[in-house]
């Protein structure tokens, strides 16, 4: 018998008075228990609607009907067929506009709760048990792989299961790329990024941190003198952008990416930490994406007092994920929507004292189909905050379009692929992730990378 | 891991050392930097390759002991090793079609200036170097710099070394006799080259500076080491270091290098501390 309740099994979490004050996970996950009576309210729909809201195809009824049964370690390797992160799409996927936006259960009430199951599941296989994979046996073709970010670490895995000798060079002193520098430990524990990436290295996968190509090595040297028959390209989309407003340069004014670096890589949230950031009392966060949820939630777990989120479209709008905009809520973060700064000011010291802001309103769709912002006339005023983070959204980073000849990228800089398989404008040179797309989601960058591996393992071996 | 094979003291704050990192060595140009992390727990920082030997595929980097991430750099000994060493990066200075150069250093800034003024010997530029230092124990890289500058200068803010005064004194001494300079390169603290900048924009001599702001991952992704150049937001650790010096606004690049003062200060004393405890 399914379980015919409307609504999902509550997850488990921190309060959100004690959780804005720590960087431990907000949310716990469920006890087997909670994932089998969750699990038995999926329908086992014949034509699986949930599975199209994948971009990486999960079969998502397969691995849900393993965990009803109890049968946790069979639920994951349904997982593993498809997905090469499951621990951390299950804790950071748009769910609500990807698997779960599609499942029938939430016509009336709430859908399946595709992401906990996974992440359930993941986190079981994690904990329980303890099977370091047979080396696969070499081919004798190398590939080297640039950046250790999702997209990179699936490719390379993907490449080093079917026996190519794989090589990552990553330009930070660690792997992981936005999951690592970006997304706080909150949300996304870093154990278990890095036991993602020791599973990689246990596969033979050779990881090169410090490197960054274009400078101390190019696609061109890694294709000639070292042998690789191909790249794949994930250097994603890291360059932050800023609004151009007078007073961007005041002491006190970040870049959403340095500040989540210094909190995250450099981990300024832990006491006696050697990276300074600022003791802010009032922080407005610019911005209203995911990028953006995450500055604030830090900033307010740093010992801010007032925390906003200024976006200058309504709630409704807001690009982040529904549960870090309600759990950001749930922490005390003001949303100050329909709302844009025009100029920020500067003390006698050149730190930042407040902002200016425009109240907005919505007018006509444009052209990505959102209703665009209008200025309403004498509406200026003033917010009082020392600190503002530029959460802007970010491009791909120049280094490698400028150092590869031939290479093409658009107006954006993103890198042009000729579909799916993303080959470039260059002969067995690949690229995918958000260096293609600019800044996407995890499981896309994923999920380039996988076909990534394949069209390049098809290239290679149609070679002979 | 990154082995030290040569360290030595230049002076009472300032050290060199020389690093095995064999593909920095084979590509470092003039001008570039590295970022080095000492050990497992420290800072990211900027450091200017400083030489390099591409046979022995070792990098070079002087530094002087101002804060917190340099004495724990400056703690580690000869044989051991470093935890990161990221590079080469930023923009090799242009030494193209460079006939007649004026360098100006100042301070530490001096063993970044070395290898440009070396490249630029090496071209065939007439080199005239102007260093400056507070006082005679200061004084770095003398030899290296008589080596290849066709005329060397050397000041002393007490004149116990050299000439007395400041280095923008010779330079315009220099300007007026009409030694005629392509180019002016200077790199130093900021108000230093804020100075320099005020005389050579005076008799229109293109003026380059090696800008040196605070810096995180030094690839174009974190923005904090922006400056505004030609009133447009420049990022120091890609379009640079070195930049027009008429184009840079120093007033906001000062102001933003003060940023982290008090925390700097705190870990200065905290590593002094942390070394007194360990002496005794
Ligand atoms: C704060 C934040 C929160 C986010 N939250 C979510 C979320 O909740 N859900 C979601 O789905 N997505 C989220 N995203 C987006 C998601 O993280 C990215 O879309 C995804 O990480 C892209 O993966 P990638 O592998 O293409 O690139 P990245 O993760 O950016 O990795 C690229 C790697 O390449 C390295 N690199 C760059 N240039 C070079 C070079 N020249 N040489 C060598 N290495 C290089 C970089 O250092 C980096 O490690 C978030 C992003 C941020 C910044
Ligand atoms: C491209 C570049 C190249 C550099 N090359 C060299 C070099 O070859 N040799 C060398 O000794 N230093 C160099 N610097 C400066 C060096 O990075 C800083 O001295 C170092 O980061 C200080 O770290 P700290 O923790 O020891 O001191 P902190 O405690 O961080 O600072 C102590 C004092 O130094 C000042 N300071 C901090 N960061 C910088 C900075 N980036 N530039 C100037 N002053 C700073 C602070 O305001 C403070 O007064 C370079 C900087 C850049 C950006
Ligand atoms: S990977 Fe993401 S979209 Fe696919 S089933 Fe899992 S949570 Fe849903
Ligand atoms: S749509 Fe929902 S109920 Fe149907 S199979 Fe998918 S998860 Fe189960
Ligand atoms: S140091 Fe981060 S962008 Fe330059």
């Amino acid at each position: 018998m399914p379980n015919m309740d409307l609504k999902k099994c509550p997850m488990p979490s921190q309060e959100p008075n004690v959780r804005n004050k720590n960087f431990k996970e907000v949310a716990l996950g469920y006890t087997p228990e909670m994932a089998v009576n969750e699990a038995k309210r999926c329908l086992q729909c014949k034509n699986h609607p949930c599975r199209s809201g994948c971009p990486v195809d999960i079969d998502i009824p397969g691995f849900i009907a393993q965990v009803a049964e109890g049968s946790f370690e069979a639920a994951y390797q349904v997982l593993a067929a498809s997905s090469a992160l499951p621990a951390v799409c299950g804790r950071v996927c748009p769910q609500e506009s990807q698997c779960e936006g599609k499942c029938v259960r939430g016509i009336k009430g709430e859908p399946v709760a595709i992401g906990r199951l996974e992440r359930f599941v993941a986190d079981w296989h994690r904990e329980n048990t303890d099977t370091t994979p047979a080396k696969p046996t070499p081919n004798g073709h190398k590939v080297a792989v640039v950046g250790a970010g999702p997209s990179g670490l699936t490719c390379a895995g993907d490449l080093a299961k079917l026996g190519y000798q794989v090589t990552i060079y990553e330009a930070l002193h660690v792997a992981g790329g936005v999951l690592m520098y970006g997304i706080p430990e909150f949300r996304l524990p870093k154990a278990i990024v890095q036991k993602e990436v020791n599973g990689l290295k246990d596969l033979g996968v050779d990881i090169e941190t410090n490197m960054v190509i274009g400078k101390v090595l190019t696609i061109d040297e890694l294709m000639g003198e070292y042998g690789c028959e191909a790249v794949y390209v994930a250097s994603g989309a890291g360059l932050p952008r800023f609004m151009d407003i007078p007073g961007e340069s005041l002491k006190g004014v970040y870049s959403a990416n340095e500040y989540l670096t210094r909190v995250n890589l450099m981990k300024a949230y832990q006491p006696g930490s050697r990276t300074p950031i600022q003791k802010s009392h009032a922080v407005a966060v610019v911005g209203g994406g995911n990028v953006a949820m995450d500055a604030a939630r830090c900033a307010k777990r740093l010992g801010a007092e007032t925390v906003y989120i200024v976006y200058r479209r309504g709630m409704a709008e807001l690009p982040a994920r529904r549960e870090e905009v309600e759990h950001a809520e749930e922490e005390g973060i003001i949303f100050k929507t329909l709302c844009n700064p025009v100029e920020v000011l500067g003390d006698e010291n050149g730190c930042v004292k407040g902002m200016t802001c425009v109240e907005m309103e919505l007018g006509e769709p444009d052209a990505s189909g959102r209703r665009r912002p209008i200025v309403k006339q004498g509406s200026e005023f003033t917010l009082e905050v020392d600190t503002m983070i530029m959460s802007l959204g970010t491009s791909p980073n120049p280094l490698i379009r400028s150092t590869t000849p031939g290479l093409d990228a658009d107006k954006h800089g993103c890198i042009i692929t000729n579909g799916p398989d993303g080959l470039t404008s260059r002969p067995f040179v690949y690229a995918g992730g958000d260096a293609v797309t600019g800044a996407a989601t995890v499981i896309l960058a994923m999920g380039a990378g996988k076909e990534a591996a394949k069209a390049i393992d098809a290239a290679i071996q149609a070679k002979q | 891991m990154f082995k030290i094979v040569k360290k030595r003291a230049l002076n009472p704050t300032v050290s060199e050392m020389v690093i095995e990192a064999p593909l920095i060595a084979k590509k470092a140009q003039p001008g570039q930097f590295i970022i080095v992390r000492a050990k497992a727990d420290s800072e990211r920082i900027p450091l200017t390759i400083a030489g390099y030997d591409r046979a022995a595929g070792t990098v070079a980097i002087i530094y002087q002991i101002v804060g917190g991430s340099t004495m724990q750099l400056d703690s580690l000994a000869e044989g051991e090793s470093v935890q990161d060493f990221v590079g080469p990066l930023g923009k090799a200075t242009e030494i193209e079609g460079l006939k007649n150069v004026c360098v100006v250093g100042g301070g530490v800034g001096c063993a970044i200036a070395l290898p440009v003024a070396r490249a630029l010997h090496e071209a065939g530029a007439k080199v005239t170097g102007i260093v400056g230092f507070r006082d005679k124990n200061l004084v770095i890289l003398e030899e290296e710099f008589a080596a290849c500058c066709d005329e060397l200068i050397i000041m002393t803010d007490d004149g116990s070394h050299g000439r007395k005064g400041v280095v923008t004194l010779p330079l315009e001494e220099k300007i007026q006799q009409g030694a005629n300079f392509d180019e002016v390169i200077t790199i130093g603290p900021l108000i230093m080259m804020k100075f320099v900048v005020g005389v050579t924009k005076k008799y229109n001599v293109k003026t380059v500076v090696s800008m040196n702001p605070i810096m995180v991952d030094g690839t174009g992704m974190c923005g904090g080491c922006r400056l505004t150049v030609g009133g447009k937001t420049k990022f120091a650790c890609v379009d640079g270091p070195d930049f027009d010096g008429f184009e840079v606004d120093f007033a906001e690049a000062m102001q933003r290098g003060s940023m982290y003062r008090e925390f700097e200060t705190h870990a200065r004393e905290a590593a002094c501390n942390l070394l007194k405890a360990e002496v005794q």
